[in-house]
């Protein structure tokens, strides 16, 4: 029962800073340096992790796909498959689980730290609103950067299916055929569903952090039980979500 | 008290004048669960006056001037500050209000100069070179020229005072709230701050509220005093009532009677 109500209290304080920072949104011209600044962080420290982590699930999902496929004799699909499966579903959840552990925790630790250490008291007392300074600029950024990430980790997850297809010897497919597949079966529509989806959890997540950290209460040793309970609540979230989005979407 | 004239607040920015504001607290009282913090408190605070609130450490200094700036809400009773609730939203739209933090509350991804300049900058006080004059001349004030460039981790525990009281400066507010603002300082800085206090008062009629252990400090330029003990307003008149309070309590904050040969932990111990 407290815990439901715990939940409902976030859901309810992350409603609330939403409004908050829309109201803001005229003022974001204005805060183009801080905006840049929070691209920079939620896209290209970013990058190399998605990176990699597109790279190798792509590769494993041909080589899955490769083994299970063979029984079929449907080898030769194994570009669609990749290529759809990454565009729906895994390359937005990879890069929003990503933005969760490497973008929200550090967004949480920071606002939770001002918030404890009274930085956020001071704003409020110079009439600087923190849904303004603080969480515009990162919900504005995450807008503009999540699909960037999503595309990117969807051509090198397609990139690292196709290396795995061609020099993995049972699956032997040679890129061009992988990359036909992949083309013959995937519309426009799978793509932008996908893109739809980053956009969603990343805000979403950028959010629920921005939330958590400002509404840390007492000590230093809270800052660390915020960022738990921030990465905990995007990644939970992001999985629900899926479910639902993905369902509109259809 | 004698009727005043209402002394005028001319704001250093804009050359708006207008009437220095005044504080009332009603009967304020706040709970934090079982621990009543403050209890029934009610006193004004004149405009352009200064006044000084004293006590012992735990007594809810800090708490009530965190219900002046509408930081905390009352269990009871309310602040008016210039005939605005300071609970309510856009009270500080109306009045300038500046607090300089107990522990400072730098920002500490800021520089010293970017703290500084960051009230200004983000209501558009003025243009770039504008702001930078206020800054560096809050910054020579408070000699902290050398640091402008420093981020808060880089500074010593005075400093970090110093460089919240030049952001309080660079605010230009009607009213200015200082949590202990010499508790880390030298003597030389000290004298500097009373300066500083007495001045805004003199020159701009900022309404100016200080909560010091600082008894010469509070002597030197208090217009009143206002001693809480234990959540309660236990004196309040101009210092030199003080001297002559009977009250036993204002007497043994004042000259605590220590007994070095008998400690207390040692009779603690036993
Ligand atoms: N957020 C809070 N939650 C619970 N109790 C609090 C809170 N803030 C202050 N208190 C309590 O209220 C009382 C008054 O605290 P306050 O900080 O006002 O003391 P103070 O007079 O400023 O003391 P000092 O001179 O040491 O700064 C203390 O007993 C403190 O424990
Ligand atoms: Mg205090």
């Amino acid at each position: 029962m407290k815990q439901l109500t715990n939940i409902l209290e976030g859901f309810g304080s992350a409603v609330q800073l939403l409004v908050q920072s829309c109201r803001y949104a005229g003022t974001l011209p204005r805060q183009r340096a801080r905006f840049i600044e929070q691209c920079y962080l939620i896209g290209y420290t970013t990058l190399p992790i998605v990176a990699i982590l597109c790279f190798f699930m792509g590769s494993v999902l041909a080589l899955q796909a490769g083994y299970s496929m063979e029984n079929f004799g449907a080898k030769q699909f194994i570009g669609s498959l990749v290529g759809l499966s990454f565009a729906r579903e895994l390359g937005p959840v990879i890069v929003a689980i990503l933005l969760a552990g490497r973008v929200g925790s550090a967004i949480t630790a920071e606002l939770a730290s001002m918030k404890v250490y009274q930085e956020v008291d001071a704003l409020v007392t110079m009439n600087i609103p923190p849904a303004r300074m603080l969480v515009l600029p990162r919900l504005a950024a995450v807008l503009v950067m999540m699909p960037v990430l999503a595309i990117i980790g969807n051509l090198i997850g397609w990139f690292g299916g196709a290396v795995v297809s061609k020099y993995v010897q049972s699956i032997a497919i040679e890129p061009e055929a992988y990359f036909a597949a992949l083309r013959r079966y995937m519309k426009f529509k799978d793509v932008g569903t996908g893109l739809m989806k980053a956009e969603i959890f990343g805000f979403v997540v950028v959010l629920i952090c921005c939330s958590i950290g400002l509404s840390t209460r007492g000590g230093p040793r809270e800052i660390g039980a915020s960022v738990t309970r921030a990465v905990v609540a995007s990644l939970i979230s992001i999985l629900v979500l899926d479910y639902f989005v993905t369902k509109a979407l259809m | 008290m004698p009727a005043m004239p209402c002394p005028i607040h001319r704001n250093p920015i804009t050359a708006v004048e207008s009437p220095a504001v005044g504080v009332t607290i009603e009967g304020l009282s706040k709970n934090f669960g079982s621990l009543q913090a403050l209890k029934n408190v009610s006193f004004a605070v004149e405009p352009g006056e200064i006044f000084v609130l004293m006590g012992p450490s735990g007594s809810g200094k800090s708490v009530l001037l965190k219900h002046i700036v509408g930081l905390e809400t009352a269990s009871n009773g309310r602040v008016l500050i210039d005939g605005h609730d300071a609970a309510a939203e856009g009270t500080l739209e109306h009045v300038r209000i500046a607090l300089v933090f107990q522990a400072g509350a730098l920002f500490n991804s800021l520089s010293v100069y970017d703290n500084l300049a960051l009230y200004p900058r983000e209501h558009r006080l003025g243009t770039e070179s504008e702001i930078r004059e206020k800054v560096v001349r809050a910054l020579q004030i408070l000699s902290l020229e050398t640091t402008a460039n420093k981020f808060p981790s880089e500074l010593s525990g005075g400093m970090k005072k110093r460089v919240a009281i030049a952001r309080a400066l660079v605010m230009e507010p009607q009213l200015m709230l200082y949590d202990e603002p010499t508790s880390e300082l030298d003597p030389v800085m000290s004298a500097t701050i009373s300066e500083i206090i007495a001045t805004l008062k003199d020159e701009y009629h900022v309404t100016t509220i200080v909560v010091s252990h600082d008894r010469e400090l509070a002597l030197g330029i208090a217009d009143r005093i206002g001693i809480l003990m234990g959540g309660e307003l236990v004196f309040l008149g101009p210092p030199s009532e003080l001297k002559e309070s009977k009250d036993s309590r204002i007497a043994d904050f004042f000259h605590p009677k220590i007994d070095l040969k008998n400690p207390r932990f040692k009779t603690l111990e036993t």
